[in-house]
């Protein structure tokens, strides 16, 4: 009897394997299809109101925005706008909108588009978190803070079917990134509004067989949880350069499952490596490893405001006391780079010149000059980080080297994501574990987030000079004279340190060598037009 | 019986309620909240976010919105998804869990009883022993390891079976119906044979088999009758547990089932989330166990006093 059982099951499993046995990966390369490892479940499709990286993947598939993402980096490429013109004093942009620019219904794009859409991100019952992607654009925050109730004094305006004006409040020299960026990308009006409101969150013009945008591709099906497949869309205005026919995005949160995915031949890449996986990859000279820079940073946030951290002797002994090579080298061991800047060296041709140097005795003295010789009195403080393994292994590392190096205890505390979130947002933490992504390629992206009063500051660190050099950066023109000016607030945030810099991310992904036209970029943004699949 | 059916189903209204009433106001005292994120929103955004979903209401008028629309079916919109109900993500996660867990199940009752009942038969020897020693390493062995095991053998060694996925590739519901089943069949198979044990030693089986009866129908008709009542008894948690629990092999698997819904919640504080899918899997465990219970009735007369 039990051999009837043990023959069934071999049964089933021959009958199973004696199907195509073709691989996704072998099938997709034969009908130019794209299986995408895609993090997790994006929250929607509506870009004036999802946020993360999983959403912009599929996003750049879906929708364009005036300009679009650079494939090889720096300068935006031309996107519904064909050109654009600058004013002298930096304010005032005028874009041409492309007159092939049609959307997936087959409707014309026209400028009015652009001037609703905005309208619907600043629309504050909408509760569009990118808001401030906006605020640069005149009349745009007044308009969102109800200071003004009349959009059509804020500055945007359709000149005409095919131009549109944006005046700015002051010359922005990354505008033309920002407008790269999802939150600022158009929505079909007709659609939006034919099944919902204008600031509907709930409203169902995202579904399959509703949706509408202006991308290289159009949304097919859409299973939750498990894939969203979009193809290729005839109306897009440079559908010649599209070569793939389907993407298929997976929402695998599983790393491990989507390693194994990516083994047995089921994704072409993934969206990320195993850290336990990543140096044995490297090792092996795996070819499929991808490791390419990336624009983002991983710091510690000091409490600023701690009566210890407050005084930034202990602040600079905390952080010349960190061998940060040697939590690259032998801790996250997946190509990342020791950090000696807050903004990423290399972001849109910026080099920042400030060092933190790893010396022992430096610190020592500095802890002893704050009240604390050999690190004597000094109170045992902790270390905040949400529950992560790796996190704990470069908190462990970085608590050892405080003991050797200062002779001081900290203690390492892990909290749930959102605890950890709120305890930061609440100023309830010592010293916490923090990671940022440019939004933009622009050092603007980084040296904004630890000005006076901005969300993301957290550590309580005020300093005009600072801001007041920001600010003047952020109002020049001259390239070279504004990132002068950057780099002399980045040289007062590296000798304050209210934020500790560690390393420089990557971004580690298995790639199919059958992949092509996926060039590396620092914001990772790759645009699926230059993307198709062919074996050597 | 249908008295006591009736009984216990309205004792449950008020199970679930107090569920209901437990976790909304629970979920509520944790720290953190649905819009944090680590992109900072500002206090303004913050504001129209609450006010879109009625959270700067006060709490009792929130608990009385929210349990109104529950008695209705509607258990609210999803924070984390806008545009998706909670009603219609359990329902879109529902029919990939039961799927999941009626394969389970059966791997479980097929593996679980015949090895068992094998077990009690021939005790003491080796075809007790092995089960045994199987059924030991299945409830010792956790999904998270016994998956990705059979993953490597079956799916990248030997290159027979999709590692992952539900209804994407042909014969992609064979590893994870394994994996959750080879669990509870090693449970059904000990209690099987605890069972059938203490059944076997009775007097009306020496009576049966004194009669002259076939041993096949002394097994089968007499003694698996009152064997299996453990098994019934512990089928109704087992199915709870199964649709409950079943995160684990949804995650190694990338099942799209329901589990994973109610985890990522929590992570998530999708309130609403974790309350349509709190009372829904509470609802479940309430009539899975009922559903025993009647069945233990049906199979023993003495449990219905």
């Amino acid at each position: 009897m039990s051999k009837n059982y043990l023959n069934l099951f071999l049964c089933l499993i021959f009958i199973t394997s004696c199907g195509d046995n073709i691989s996704p990966v072998d099938s997709g390369l034969e009908n130019q299809i794209f299986h995408f490892g895609n993090g997790s479940e994006p929250q929607g499709l509506d870009p004036h109101i999802v946020t993360g990286v999983p959403e912009h993947h599929i996003l750049i598939a879906l929708c364009e925005g005036l300009t679009s993402s650079n494939p090889k980096g720096g300068e935006p490429l031309p996107g519904m706008a064909e050109s654009w013109t600058i004013s002298e004093d930096g304010r005032v942009y005028t874009f041409n909108i492309n007159q092939n620019a049609k959307w997936s219904n087959g409707d014309k794009v026209i400028a009015d588009d652009f001037v609703w859409s905005w309208n619907r991100v600043l629309t504050p019952s909408l509760g569009s978190q990118y808001t401030d992607m906006l605020y640069y654009v005149e009349g745009a925050q007044d308009f969102y803070d109800g200071k003004i109730n009349d959009f059509s004094k804020v500055g945007v305006k359709a000149l005409d079917d095919n131009t549109l004006e944006v005046v700015l409040k002051n010359p922005t020299p990354f505008f033309l990134g920002l407008l790269s960026h999802y939150s600022t990308w158009p929505v079909h009006k007709e659609t939006v509004l034919k099944h919902g409101s204008i600031d509907d969150r709930n409203g169902q013009w995202t579904r399959p067989g509703n949706f509408v945008c202006n991308g290289p591709m159009q949304l097919k099906t859409w299973e939750l949880n498990n894939k969203i497949v979009v193809e290729k869309n005839p109306f897009y205005w440079d559908a010649e350069m599209v070569k793939l026919n389907e993407i298929h995005y997976y929402p695998v949160t599983n790393v491990m499952t989507e390693d194994r995915m990516f083994r047995a031949g089921q994704l072409h890449s993934t969206y990320t490596v195993p850290a336990q996986k990543c140096p044995v990859y490297i090792e092996e000279g795996n070819p499929n490893l991808s490791i390419d820079p990336y624009m983002g940073t991983y710091f510690y946030r000091t409490n600023t405001l701690h009566p210890v951290l407050k005084d930034k002797k202990v602040r600079k002994a905390l952080a010349y006391s960190i061998n940060r090579k040697q939590i690259v080298d032998k801790v996250s061991q997946c190509g990342q780079k020791p950090a000696f800047s807050f903004t990423p060296p290399g972001a849109n041709g910026y080099q920042p010149k400030t060092e933190i140097p790893y010396d022992i005795e430096l610190a020592k003295n500095l802890l002893a000059e704050a009240g604390y010789p050999n690190g004597e009195g000094f109170p045992v403080l902790e270390i905040l980080f949400n529950t992560s393994e790796d996190h704990r292994k470069i908190a462990l590392a970085v608590q050892q080297m405080w003991q050797a190096n200062l002779g001081i205890s900290v203690e390492l505390v892990n909290m749930d994501w959102k605890v950890y979130l709120s305890r930061e947002s609440s100023g309830d933490f010592q010293i916490s574990r923090a990671g940022w992504i440019g939004d933009y390629e622009d050092p603007n992206t980084f040296l904004d987030l630890p000005m006076p009063g901005r969300g993301n500051n957290k550590t309580g660190w005020v300093n005009r000079e600072y801001e007041k050099l920001v600010n003047q950066a952020n109002q020049t023109l001259d390239q070279e004279k504004r990132y002068d000016l950057f780099r002399q607030a980045e040289s007062i945030l590296i000798d304050e340190l209210p934020v500790i810099p560690i390393y420089t991310y990557v971004r580690q992904i298995q790639l199919s060598p059958d992949v092509k036209g996926w060039d590396s970029n620092y914001l990772d943004h790759h645009h699926p037009k230059y993307i198709y699949l062919e074996r050597d | 019986m249908l008295l006591i059916f009736l009984k216990r189903v309205l004792a449950a209204i008020p199970v679930l309620i107090i569920v209901a009433s437990l976790t909304f106001f629970f979920v509520r005292l944790a720290p953190g909240g649905p819009f944090d994120s680590d992109r900072a929103v500002s206090q303004e955004v913050l504001i129209n976010l609450q006010e879109a979903y009625n959270l700067n209401a006060p709490l009792s008028e929130q608990y009385f919105d929210y349990m109104s629309g529950v008695l209705v079916g509607d258990f609210g919109p999803s924070f984390r998804y806008p545009g998706r109900s909670v009603s219609e993500m359990i329902f879109t996660g529902l029919p990939v869990t039961l799927e999941l867990a009626v394969y389970a199940i059966l791997i479980a009752l097929c593996v679980g009883i015949f090895s068992g009942v094998l077990a009690a038969l021939k005790r003491n020897t080796f075809l007790d022993f092995i089960p045994m020693a199987i059924a030991m390493i299945g409830i010792c062995v956790p999904t998270f390891l016994m998956g990705p095991l059979l993953v490597l053998i079956f799916g990248i060694n030997l290159e027979l079976l999709p590692v992952s996925g539900w209804d994407n590739l042909p014969g992609d519901k064979i590893l994870p119906s394994i994996t959750l089943g080879f669990a509870y069949a090693a449970y059904i198979a000990r209690l099987s044979r605890g069972g059938m044990l203490e059944i076997l030693g009775q007097d009306f089986i020496r009576t049966a088999r004194a009669k002259g009866l076939s041993e096949r129908v002394v097994v089968t008709k007499h003694a698996m009758q009152g064997g299996l009542i453990p098994v019934v008894s512990f089928l109704g948690p087992a199915v709870a547990g199964l649709l409950a629990g079943s995160f684990v092999v949804e995650t190694i698997f990338q099942i799209p089932g329901l589990g994973r819904f109610y985890v990522e919640a929590a992570f998530n504080r999708d309130y609403t989330m974790i309350l349509g899918t709190t009372i829904f899997f509470s609802a479940m465990i309430v009539f899975f166990n009922l559903l025993s219970d009647m069945a233990v009735m049906l199979f023993n007369p003495r449990a219905r006093d």
